[in-house]
């Protein structure tokens, strides 16, 4: 999973004419490239609950920035991504994990 | 509805003193008792470094208990915590409400597939559209 994705240009969206524009001129423009399917991990997983001591599993979707991954990043669902944080915030109140890095 | 409430209280103990934390957990324990309340788990997670220092320390004891009670206990346990300078962090959460979601979420879970199930019993002929994989919530 790429951890950097706040390295990516702000308003990544605009950009993607850009991109067809070229790859219909014949180039190899690879076309949309921020696009990926979606799935959320919790829901194949059929997760109901979301503990917050699991750190292990909290820091999948926490970069090394320590914020936390936005969903549309990760893929998922909105159940999910609010448990998610919910856990995440209760984790970092007891030191599991940080609110910040650096 | 005076159900009982259940609550996960987790608590970082200062690591230097290491041999107290059975005598302290178990302190803690008899004032759950002493409120009306009942403590239905208590496990030591060990020692574990913090994310980030809390009162200059670097490492805290994690200790992990289960209560079930009215609410009043919870309030007598945090007092008593806040005021001992051993105990570097607390976090109380209320846990029934959301173990209800997801006791419900299951249940119906299984209602679905059970459904599912008697229909590709059934249903056979029909074509296989009902067997299309829907993983939605």
């Amino acid at each position: 999973m790429s951890t950097n994705y706040e390295d990516r240009p702000r308003g990544g969206y605009d950009n993607d004419d850009d991109q067809d524009r070229r790859g219909s001129m014949g180039g190899r423009g690879g076309g949309r490239r921020m696009h990926r399917r979606r799935v959320c991990r919790f829901c194949i997983d059929k997760v109901d609950l979301i503990d917050f001591k699991d750190y292990r599993l909290l820091l999948n979707y926490v970069p090394e920035r320590g914020k936390i991954l936005p969903r549309r990043i990760s893929g998922n669902c909105a159940t999910h991504q609010r448990m998610l944080a919910e856990a995440i915030k209760r984790a970092r109140n007891i030191a599991l994990l940080p609110y910040s890095t650096d | 509805m005076d159900n009982k409430r259940q609550y996960e209280v987790v608590f970082i103990v200062d690591p230097t003193i290491d041999d107290e934390v059975t005598k302290l957990t178990e302190s803690f324990k008899q004032i759950i008792v002493d409120q009306g309340g009942v403590v239905t788990k208590a496990e030591t997670m060990g020692k574990r470094q913090l994310a980030y220092e809390i009162l200059h320390k670097k490492e805290g004891t994690f200790v992990l208990m289960e209560i079930e009670g009215s609410g009043r206990e919870i309030a007598e346990l945090e007092r008593r915590m806040r005021v001992n300078d051993r105990i570097l962090r607390y976090l109380t959460v209320r846990v029934d409400p959301d173990r209800q979601r997801a006791e419900k979420l299951r249940s119906r879970r299984a209602a679905k597939q059970a459904k599912r199930a008697e229909k590709g019993a059934h249903g056979r002929r029909g074509g296989g559209v009902e067997f299309a994989e829907s993983n939605s919530e």
